[in-house]
């Protein structure tokens, strides 16, 4: 085997291996006939890989398109085309819009709550600080501990008998305890301040990463000119945090147009309706496979897709690129 | 603007930007610390109450200290199943994830050929699929093949959308390799294969880690996944077992929370050892 690799290295350099090598350069020369133990090579490499994220990625997803414009209990080939019926149907659920409208309020809000919170946390930790490494571990482990663990643990502290309500007529609010879970006028901004917990700690650690990457320059030089702390932070920091801060928003809105996990253990499939809770996912998963609906489902999934990827894309065309143009230029404009 | 380090900027830098911390900013500090742990300290001193200690005063602490919510659970022989196969899934992930994905991403890293764009792409567009998407015809797809209740029907899906964000950490990182290095192993005698087991594979080994630990978490933490593919108290990972046992014995708190808290410090402790690379890894991966 080594021999023969040895055997052919030197012949093949001066096609094959030659070309890989200067892969960054323009397309190769042309030359005769194919490199077959190259296209070997990228199939032998790279075909499990691809193979395996065709079938279980592009596959389901070309398939879900097809699945919804049928009503189809998920067994054997669908056969009852109904078109566009189940979108018909989505769109005039008022369960779904419901969950819609649950999705966009837990997008604004994800960002209203997090967003500025993160940002003075992030400054407030990027001090010499006794302790400064064991702080940033601590406040990550709501992000690193599973979902399902956070909605139990939440939910059996924000039960009506639980440890919230206890602690609050301990320290004579009791006016204050409500049933967090239950209460449609409360639980869905129960379910904020838990999204906001497991995930704020995600969002200071991602502005500190970034605040190191500002030159220390710009701060001297504003110093020199006398600029206080906050003058500096609100002058520098902010804009130059920028950049980052519009990723992390990204990936929150994203995030929360997805968000089922945290809903589906804490409020289970028929509760998240009535206490106001239901997000598109737990009401894809409810009305489609929990109901024996896969066409239905496959067609939720299909408007939560093309929902999600409207957003995405307009962020991107509007949000996203202005960071290609580099933080500092942005800046002058 | 300044360029050199003269003493005085030097100075001027430490007293302008990393301002040592006052007595409040460590309050405020320490107190977003407790906000975090608190729940998860909940949990933990939960496990080691009574349930009549829990009903009688919800919020206060273990007085006395039992343990027997903790002895009961790790004798469960459905607790240490289900924590294996959360290790199975979890570690046969991460392997094929890592193994996959580096020779995927080394074909899109150092190959010239046609079609090596489109490559880059397909992957690339994997990232605009999340799993929830995908979960309802995922379910179909794995159900065709036979896969439902079993640990392979979850850990093939999730390499498969582990792979996009892996290729592309990895791509950039396999195409840093000077390409002197790899001259220099074609003058040796080795070819391009050689040239990927000898010098690409241990040059990469960073990168692999931050994939690696990546993978490995979001498959012990997996829930939906699982929910739909697994219906079998004995086939659970870890995250159904809680919710399973949560609801099994929901009158019996302390046992739940004992429960819970075992279960979350796999995690943890794997969490603990490797912080520095998650952390980087997080903010790496997302700034691209």
């Amino acid at each position: 085997m080594s021999e023969s690799l040895a055997m052919r290295a030197p012949g093949g350099d001066l096609s094959g291996a030659g070309a890989g090598a200067e892969a960054p350069a323009p397309a190769g020369r042309p030359r005769r006939g194919v490199d077959w133990r190259k296209l070997l090579e990228i199939a032998v490499l790279a075909g499990p890989g691809i193979l395996i994220f065709l079938t279980f990625v592009i596959v389901p997803v070309v398939m879900a398109a097809y699945y919804g414009f049928y009503r189809w209990n998920g067994y054997g080939t669908p056969t009852d085309f109904v078109f566009l019926d189940n979108y018909r149907l989505i769109l005039t659920d008022q369960n779904f819009r419901e969950a819609l409208g649950h999705n966009f309020f837990i997008v604004v809000a994800s960002l209203v709550l997090q967003g500025p919170a993160a940002v003075l946390m992030a400054l407030m930790l990027n001090q010499k600080m006794r302790g400064r490494s064991l702080i940033r571990v601590l406040i990550f482990v709501p992000y690193v501990i599973a979902e399902v663990i956070v909605g139990t643990g939440w939910s059996l502290m924000l039960q009506t008998t639980g440890a919230v309500n206890d602690m609050l007529e301990k320290l004579g609010l009791s006016g204050w305890a409500v049933d967090w879970i239950a209460d449609p006028d409360v639980a869905i901004w129960s379910l904020m301040v838990i999204i906001s917990w497991k995930y704020i700690g995600f969002a200071v650690i991602l502005f500190l990463a970034g605040l190191q990457s500002i030159p220390e320059e710009l701060y001297e030089a504003a110093s020199i000119d006398g600029a206080s702390y906050w003058q500096m932070q609100f002058r520098i920091t902010l804009p130059l945090l920028g950049p980052t801060i519009r990723i992390w928003a990204f990936l929150s809105i994203i995030g929360s147009l997805q968000l089922f996990d945290l809903v589906y253990i804490i409020w289970g499939q028929y509760v998240s309706d009535t206490a106001g809770t239901s997000t598109m996912a737990t009401y894809m998963v409810t009305y489609g496979r929990n109901a024996g609906a896969f066409g239905y489902g496959n067609a939720v999934a299909v408007v939560l897709f093309i929902i999600s990827l409207t957003i995405a894309l307009i962020y991107q065309r509007y949000v996203l690129r202005r960071d290609t143009e580099g933080a500092l230029t942005e800046r002058k404009k | 603007m300044t360029t050199t380090d003269a003493p005085p900027s030097q100075k001027l830098r430490k007293s302008s930007r990393l301002h040592r911390a006052g007595w409040h900013a460590y309050a405020i500090a320490w107190l977003f610390v407790g906000i975090n742990i608190a729940p998860v300290v909940y949990i933990i001193l939960g496990g080691f109450r009574t349930n009549s200690q829990i009903t009688t005063d919800p919020s206060g602490f273990p007085n006395p200290w039992e343990v027997e919510n903790y002895l009961a659970v790790l004798q469960a022989e459905i607790f240490w199943k289900q924590l294996s196969n959360s290790a199975i899934a979890a570690i046969a992930t991460t392997i094929g994830v890592v193994v996959l994905g580096v020779m995927a991403s080394y074909v899109v890293a150092r190959y010239d050929f046609k079609g090596r764009g489109a490559m880059y792409s397909l992957f690339a567009a994997g990232l605009m699929f999340p799993m929830t998407v995908a979960i309802t015809p995922l379910y179909i797809m794995v159900r065709n093949l036979g896969l439902t209740n079993s640990l392979g029907g979850i850990i093939l899906p999730q390499i498969a959308f582990a792979l996009p964000t892996t290729v592309i950490i990895l791509v950039p990182f396999l195409r840093a390799i000077p390409k002197e290095l790899e001259e220099a192993a074609a003058m040796d005698g080795a070819g391009r294969l050689g040239f990927f087991f000898r010098m690409v594979v241990p040059l990469s080994i960073p990168g692999v880690i931050t994939v690696g630990i990546l993978a490995f978490i979001a498959s012990w933490n997996a829930y939906l996944l699982p929910l739909f593919i697994l219906n079998n108290e004995m086939q659970y990972t870890l995250p159904l077992g809680v919710q399973a046992f949560s609801s099994q014995y929901s009158v019996d708190t302390a046992r739940v929370l004992a429960f819970t808290s075992l279960s979350m410090i796999p995690a943890l402790v794997f969490f603990s050892l490797f912080e520095r690379r998650i952390v980087g890894g997080l903010t790496g991966a997302v700034k691209g």
